[in-house]
């Protein structure tokens, strides 16, 4: 029995008074791809921040079934991918260095077994459980196209590798659930397709249920099985295809980016 | 030249101590310099001072009331910080200066003591007591100890806080800790550079080696090497031309950063040069 991955009930997210996320409500089941799109300034990355529990909020946040005190003890499963990484540029981290601290101890993920286990819900995991550290790492480093650079300090990698490299960092705890914050903004489209490759094996391969916010329909339209409008409040929320036959809500949502997609289809 | 330098007892625990104490410094160093904490562990001496003259005054055994103070002051401000939002370098201007002022109005407050303090201030490494060296060494090895135990949630945490938190690490509470043992290995620095040159302990070896271009347990240990070496050469230099270790010391490492400096300069850290060389070997 499948079940929801991500529950969202009348969330609302205010800073100093103005509501940036409005009571705000949806459900993300285990294997979905949801692709949430929002201008900017719609409350996407507030959102995400709630789910992380780096926010307060008003509202219910349930991850795998668990919120209240046991939220804590999930939140490790959840590999996120901020819009950017705020790290000193010095910092003298090798990509190798940084995907390693993703690595989960040992403590926690038979914590975070033992959750899921008790909920009943099936964990695929990407890795063989007894594997080495240093053997997930590579593995890692291989599904986003990163084996070469891994004795690169994380510095001198371009925006586009640097988010790969974080990506890694990510998948390797093995997670449940993705959230990626327009993790490819301002790359350039060959490592932007690369990425969406990536995502898409993720997902259909190792089953990791995804939530991805972007501003990239034609991506979307591509990847995602659900769509998710918010600005400030959901306007939709639904499968891919109720979604691109709503004329007014692609209008809405991206002008450039629509005319990109029906010219696609047009071919 | 004669060797005999080894046959002295003071010179055994000299560079005992400075050694156990260059590879603290450098490893708690790293992290505060990475986290952009550097003039944090300068402000932390300052009130180590201010603990120290109140040793002075009250006539208790000066380290242990520079560690309190210290720890409190670290802890505290870390409070602060956190619940006011001043900004860092402030709160660092605040504790630079009040640590400073308790201690002069201390030393004014009471005579006789002003030849003990000047060694706190400017290091006198060649005069510890047996008693001094083991508590540095036990204090020295604790802080490296408790580093090696959480270098991977501390890594993280100074890679990246949120991160680090969604990653389910306790930042607070490792915050805590973090200054808390940044407190501490001021204490232990305290003998060998003195207050005023503790800085130079915990910066320079580090953002020698975080130019060198590597990964960050080879950016340690090339840290903790320039550390070591500075601290045998300029014991030993200034024993035989009769200087101050501390500055000596300083000096020496002063001198393989401007090194560093120019050798990048010159390109001989281009890590591009190493890639391209790398590739091609993989190509033959």
């Amino acid at each position: 029995m499948s079940m929801n991955a991500l529950d969202v009930e009348n969330v609302s997210v205010s800073h100093n008074g103005i509501l940036a996320v409005n009571k705000i409500s949806f459900s993300v089941q285990e294997g979905d791809l949801l692709g949430i799109v929002g201008p900017n300034g719609a409350g996407k990355t507030t959102l995400f921040r709630a789910i992380l529990g780096l926010q307060n909020y008003q509202g219910r946040i349930k991850l795998f079934g668990y919120e209240g005190n046991q939220y804590a003890s999930i939140l490790p499963m959840i590999g996120y991918v901020p819009q950017k990484v705020n790290f000193e540029p010095n910092f003298p981290a090798t990509v190798y260095d940084v995907v390693a601290m993703g690595i989960l101890s040992k403590k926690k993920l038979v914590k975070g077994a033992a959750l899921i286990q008790s909920c009943g819900c099936c964990w695929n995991r990407i890795f063989v459980s007894s594997s080495k550290d240093s053997e997930k790492i590579e593995e890692a480093l291989k599904i986003v196209g990163l084996e070469s650079f891994k004795d690169r300090r994380i510095s001198e990698l371009s925006g586009g590798e640097q988010q790969r490299a974080f990506i890694a960092k990510a998948l390797v705890k093995e997670p449940l659930l993705l959230i990626l914050d327009e993790p490819v903004t301002g790359v350039d489209m060959e490592v932007q397709n690369k990425f969406y490759s990536v995502l898409r094996k993720i997902n259909k391969e190792n089953k990791i249920t995804i939530v991805w916010s972007s501003h990239d329909l034609t991506a979307i339209s591509d990847l995602a099985n659900r769509v998710a409008c918010m600005n400030r409040e959901l306007f939709f929320h639904g499968e891919k295809e109720e979604f691109f036959a709503n004329k007014d809500l692609l209008k809405t949502y991206s002008e450039s980016a629509m005319q990109l997609h029906m010219h696609k289809h047009d071919m | 030249m004669n060797f005999d330098i080894l046959s002295y007892g003071f010179m055994q625990r000299a560079l005992l101590t400075g050694i156990v104490v260059a590879i603290c410094c450098s490893i708690m160093g790293l992290f505060l310099v990475l986290k952009r904490y550097s003039l944090f562990g300068d402000a932390l001496s300052h009130t180590a001072f201010g603990g120290i003259a109140l040793g002075f005054f009250l006539n208790i055994y000066p380290i242990w009331t520079a560690t309190v103070v210290c720890v409190a002051t670290a802890l505290g401000i870390t409070k602060l910080r956190k619940s006011t939002k001043i900004s860092g370098d402030a709160a660092i201007a605040v504790l630079f200066s009040a640590g400073l002022a308790m201690g002069v109005l201390l030393v004014s407050a009471s005579h006789g003591f002003t030849i003990d303090l000047f060694s706190f201030l400017f290091g006198s490494i060649l005069l510890t007591s047996i008693q001094d060296t083991l508590l540095i060494l036990a204090i020295s090895c604790g802080v490296i100890i408790t580093l090696i135990v959480i270098r991977k949630p501390l890594i993280h945490f100074t890679f990246d806080e949120e991160q680090a938190k969604v990653h389910g690490i306790p930042i607070e509470k490792l915050n805590y800790l973090f200054v808390a043992l940044a407190a501490v290995t001021v204490i232990a620095t305290m003998r060998l550079v003195g207050i005023l040159l503790i800085s130079a302990l915990i910066v320079l070896p580090n953002i020698t080696s975080i130019m060198m271009g590597k990964g960050f347990k080879r950016t340690i240990i090339i840290s903790i090497s320039i550390s070591v070496i500075a601290v045998i050469a300029g014991i030993t230099t200034s024993y035989y031309f009769n200087l101050a270790p501390s500055g000596t010391i300083v000096m020496l490492m002063v001198a393989m950063f401007v090194g560093t400096l120019i050798a990048k300069r010159a390109g001989l850290f281009s890590t591009k040069t190493l890639t391209n060389e790398s590739n091609l070997s993989t190509v033959h």
